[in-house]
């Protein structure tokens, strides 16, 4: 297992690349920590499946080094640089039984057949696909052909990494969370570095320690799965984390007073903001309180989603999602204030902080 | 669960019953009908019974032109399979290449195969013919209308030069049909070029090898024009397939009773051969 270090790495799959736009995967630069669980969260195209095959070696970046335990990988092949990776799609040879596909990565290295059975059959036992060991992998359903391309990485106890590329997308919904557990539970017990590609938020925030969050070809936000709902840095992950995301509402900001529309509200610092700056503040649904005094709000509609009501509202023009308890009643003259710890602002769509 | 019947549903199927019988029974039917009798014209038949059956069963000319087919189809057979998946593995799989291939290879096939037959007809003749000419201006001893091994090499050339297309094409649709993703894993599983032809791409091409393999084993079993307008048999007898004898004898000859016969022996040959085939060939998919 490794610390992975990101060098300045920058992608584009085009030839020369002239301005910014042309990159798929502009400029990273971070450190990994050996053992960690790290989810690339992300909308589609925005860059996180680029990065993931440019740690793996399966891509070549355009510019930038890559480290593993501060050893110079970036042009070493896939099969030097030692990783495992699982795919969206379950990769299995199918013509094998479960227990050459598991053996598969080991015969291909040489590894003495007595070593190859032994780590075979305990990581049989690892997946729980005991019993199973002579069947034809190709008979087997979505879920534990998964379980075998995960097993193809684990069976090797020398990775550097095991990367992950949307594995659960071709799961059905119960096993999801089953092999999500058992994942879980293995990367405690055996402490490997992991990378998991997602774009469903509950899979990287149930899964990760660190949640890297991606836009357009950046990383937006590094940070565990409470700093980003409590504090997006950028207005995409206020808005991509939570369900309903935040609420962005454009303010004028004067020292400490920022003005909604021909509401005033007063924070506690003074967000320093560039002049010219496109301003906003940003609140989560959750921290809106619905009552009888504050802020006048337009009532549009209720929607009912159980434990909670969510609604939806025309706030100084713009429309804002409130959540309301179950029993939480919703007054005829209704209005709204901001819990004060949790307003962020943002200029530019980035986040200004108090420390700022 | 019930189940309904309708027996109108039978209506449905006999425009394509009428068809088959049309095309396919009723030919085939007449030809029975000529293996078990006798006839010197005039419509006047006699009852043969499974005497022209047994006289070509018992002739030498029958079994000599049998093995002649099966070494044809068995060299063809293990040339054009493998070479065909060697060309499918090197064959560019984006980019411009890609049209200018698929043309390439499409090229033989198109065309109409007695001119396959003459095309080689004129370039192996060691009078005008560039191959012929050049080889012998080299100084090699070619002449395939006297000499038996030139005539055959003549003959699988050609039909390799023909008909590889024929198992390239079918290969490389199904190289395309692998996901990148396998690539990618067996480089992360470190497997070698050969284990991922081994246990990539040979398992996927299994399929359309096998309809390949068929299709290659049937034509080359019932070839006829090629052979025909390039050596018409010759020389002797040493390229007289089962189809050029049996033209012979029913038309040439004129003896329709035997050459019934033999048509509904080779008929049999090839369902039965096919049939093995395609049995060995599918059963592994079967095992658990």
């Amino acid at each position: 297992m490794a610390r992975i270090n990101l060098e300045h790495i920058r992608h584009a799959y085009g030839e020369k690349p002239k301005s910014e736009a042309d990159y798929a995967l502009k400029e990273v630069h971070h450190e990994w920590n050996d053992g960690g669980a790290y989810a690339l969260l992300g909308p589609s195209g925005c860059g996180k499946t680029t990065l993931l095959n440019i740690i793996s070696g399966l891509l070549q970046p355009s510019e930038g080094r890559i480290l593993f335990d501060g050893r110079d990988v970036t042009e070493l092949s896939t099969q030097q640089r030692n990783i495992a990776q699982v795919f969206q799609f379950p990769v299995i040879y199918d013509t094998m039984t479960v227990y050459d596909n598991l053996a598969f990565p080991l015969r291909n290295r040489h590894v003495p057949e007595a070593e190859v059975d032994r780590r075979v059959r305990e990581t049989i036992d690892m997946i729980g696909l005991s019993g199973w060991a002579d069947r034809k992998a190709r008979r087997l359903t979505a879920d534990q052909k998964q379980k075998i391309s995960l097993g193809r990485g684990l069976v090797r106890n020398d990775v550097n990494a095991i990367l992950f590329d949307e594995p659960l997308t071709v799961i059905d919904p119960h096993m999801k969370w089953v092999l999500r557990s058992q994942l879980k539970k293995l990367h405690r017990q055996f402490g490997f570095t992991m990378v998991y590609v997602t774009h469903d938020q509950t899979e990287a925030l149930t899964f990760a320690d660190k949640v890297v969050v991606m836009y357009d070809g950046q990383i937006v936000q590094i940070g565990t799965p409470a700093e980003l709902f409590e504090r997006p840095s950028h207005t995409f992950v206020g808005y991509f984390i939570g369900s309903p995301g935040m609420n962005l509402l454009p303010a004028r900001i004067d020292g400490s007073t920022v003005s909604l529309g021909t509401d005033t509200i007063t924070l506690d610092y003074q967000p320093k903001v560039a002049a010219g700056a496109r301003t906003e503040l940003g609140i989560r649904p959750e921290f809106v309180r619905l009552g009888r005094e504050g802020m006048h709000v337009h009532v549009r509609k209720v929607e009912d989603i159980g434990r909670q009501k969510i609604v939806r509202a025309e706030f100084a023009g713009k429309s804002i999602a409130i959540v309301v308890p179950e029993d939480g009643e919703i007054p005829a003259e209704p209005r709204i204030t901001f819990d004060p710890s949790a307003i962020n602002i943002y200029a530019d769509s980035w986040r200004v902080g108090r420390e700022a | 669960m019930e189940r309904t019947w309708n027996n109108k549903a039978w209506f449905m199927v006999l425009p394509v019953l009428l068809l088959v019988a049309f095309s396919a029974v009723i030919p085939l039917m007449t030809v029975v009908n000529y293996s078990v009798q006798d006839t010197f014209g005039n419509n006047q038949f006699f009852w043969a019974g499974t005497d022209w059956f047994t006289e070509i069963l018992h002739s030498d000319r029958f079994w000599a032109a049998l093995g002649r087919n099966l070494l044809f189809s068995a060299i063809i057979l293990t040339i054009e399979i493998p070479l065909g998946i060697l060309i499918a593995l090197n064959m560019p799989k984006k980019g411009l290449g890609v049209p200018v291939c698929l043309v390439l290879m499409s090229l033989p096939l198109l065309i109409p195969w007695n001119v396959v037959g003459t095309i080689w007809q004129v370039f192996g003749r060691v009078d005008i013919g560039l191959l012929g000419f050049t080889l012998k201006a080299l100084g090699f001893d070619y002449n395939y209308v006297n000499d038996v091994f030139d005539a055959w090499v003549t003959l699988i050339v050609m039909d390799v030069w023909h008909w590889t297309s024929l198992v390239v094409l079918l290969c490389y649709a199904g190289l395309v049909s692998i996901p990148e993703a396998y690539y990618q894993a067996a480089k992360i599983d470190g497997a070698s070029r050969w284990a991922v032809f081994r246990h990539i791409q040979l398992p996927k091409m299994k399929r359309v090898l096998l309809i390949a393999f068929l299709l290659r084993f049937m034509d080359s079993f019932m070839i006829y024009t090629e052979p025909f307008v390039v050596t018409g048999g010759g020389p002797g007898n040493s390229t007289t397939f089962l189809s050029i004898d049996l033209v012979k004898m029913a038309i040439g000859q004129f003896d329709l009773g035997p050459a019934a016969a033999m048509s509904i022996i080779y008929f049999l040959i090839i369902l039965l051969l096919s049939w093995i085939f395609y049995t060995v060939m599918t059963s592994s998919d079967d095992q658990a």
